[in-house]
């Protein structure tokens, strides 16, 4: 589990980079990447400082997922019950709960390095894992991403940190939620939770 | 003697599980929720009350140096655990680089203070007796939430008997005191380890039982497949 966490650290410095034009999805993990341990690098006191944070999360590394699709996946069988409005408030606060997430696993960032696993791809291909291995003490923590071709660009849709995937780990929660609350009472759950 | 207690407090559990069976669930790989959450109310008032602040003392208090060599020196022990398994599932290439790594770390790395074989390119060895007897075809079964150590399933809480039978700790020193100071390290080591975990777990879940079941569930898939893990299972 400590493996997973910072490779969850890790995964999330990843995914930055505003991206100009079309860019191979490997080739933009790369640069995100690059970028955020680059800004880590220069100024350490980034982790210590919430403001600081936010602002590397929210313009680096949050334009390069797809917040609605990752909603859409942990919510499963129940986002067809959730009205628009719905939808859309379930999208903003699990986005929020996920970068209140990374800022904590941010925090924890250390010093390791990545490698890139060369990836497959037809040029024709819209939704492709891209695979990392980030390298941490004794064992590597495998990364995978799950991205889809949004426009020009590649947004990430799900994370999978050491067969881990995020958004299958969601589900279930919020499967249980819906059953017992319903939509409103799942909204109002990660709204409480965002708030504490 | 303490195998045995161990596997007496097993079995009282695998027994209790079953009783417990003919509880609902929701969800079809935890049919023992109810005591699974009750069992996981008491591991947390235990942490709360002994080993997060145990943990957290040793963290603060023991030097860098020393809270890696600890880390190492256990994990070199899991290592030879990993190369039994490698071996038991016929990965010889895994195997051999466990066997590898167990040497260098051993012999060069002062009994396993010193980590030798990461740099060499040996990584540290993952294989377990649960992930051994996923290999020849057992399912996970139920999942669990064992006393003290946590998540597991009915296939890996079996897979715990053989390192009580053959754990070498007990065997390493002369004195009883001694294995015993052995053991508690251990768990310090692990519970320390498992610190930044608990606060991203804090932050990320809604419901953390369910939130760690399913990943621990997923993990322990990926792991059997050694990170391929057939889709939709």
């Amino acid at each position: 589990m400590k493996k997973v966490v910072s490779g969850v650290v890790l995964s999330f410095s990843m995914m930055s980079a505003v991206v100009f034009g079309q860019v191979a999805p490997d080739a933009q993990v790369k640069a995100v990447t690059s970028e955020v341990t680059a800004l880590l690098k220069t100024d350490p006191s980034i982790p210590n400082s919430p403001t600081k944070l936010a602002s590397v999360i929210e313009g680096k590394l949050a334009p390069n997922f797809n917040f609605n699709r990752m909603a859409q996946l942990a919510m499963g069988r129940n986002w067809a019950k959730a009205s628009p409005e719905q939808q859309q408030v379930l999208t903003g606060e699990f986005k929020n709960l996920l970068v209140r997430t990374y800022s904590g696993a941010l925090s924890n960032y250390r010093n390791n390095s990545v490698d890139f696993k060369p990836l497959r791809m037809q040029p024709t291909d819209t939704d492709v894992t891209v695979k990392t291995l980030v390298q941490s003490g004794g064992s590597p923590i495998p990364i995978d991403y799950s991205m889809e071709k949004v426009g020009d660009s590649w947004k990430a849709y799900d994370v999978i940190v050491g067969g881990v995937s995020l958004v299958t780990n969601y589900r279930e929660e919020f499967n249980n939620i819906v059953r017992d609350a319903g939509v409103d009472g799942l909204i109002k759950q990660l709204q409480q939770k965002n708030k504490g | 003697m303490t195998v045995l207690k161990h596997f007496v407090a097993l079995c009282a559990l695998l027994l209790l599980a079953g009783c417990a069976s003919l509880q609902s669930s929701a969800s079809p790989q935890d049919p023992y929720e109810p005591i699974n959450r009750k069992v996981d109310v008491f591991n947390q008032f235990v942490d709360t009350m002994f080993l997060k602040p145990a943990a957290r003392a040793y963290v603060a208090v023991a030097p860098a140096a020393v809270q890696v060599g600890v880390g190492n020196f256990f994990g070199n022990i899991g290592d030879g655990y990993s190369f039994v398994n490698s071996l038991l599932q016929g990965k010889h290439e895994k195997a051999s680089g466990d066997l590898s790594r167990v040497f260098v770390n051993t012999f060069f790395g002062f009994g396993g203070l010193v980590d030798l074989g990461t740099p060499l390119g040996y990584e540290r060895g993952e294989e377990d007796f649960g992930q051994t007897l996923g290999h020849y075809g057992m399912k996970s079964g139920p999942f669990l939430m064992l006393p003290l150590f946590g998540p597991s399933s009915v296939r890996d809480a079996a897979g715990l008997l053989p390192n009580f039978a053959f754990d070498p700790v007990s065997k390493l020193a002369s004195s009883a005191s001694a294995n015993n100071t052995l053991r508690a390290l251990r768990i310090l080591d692990t519970r320390a380890a498992l610190l930044p975990t608990e606060a991203l777990l804090q932050s990320a879940a809604l419901d953390r039982y369910t939130f760690l079941r399913s990943a621990y569930l997923q993990r322990r898939q990926n792991l059997v497949y050694d990170g391929k893990p057939p889709k939709d299972d």
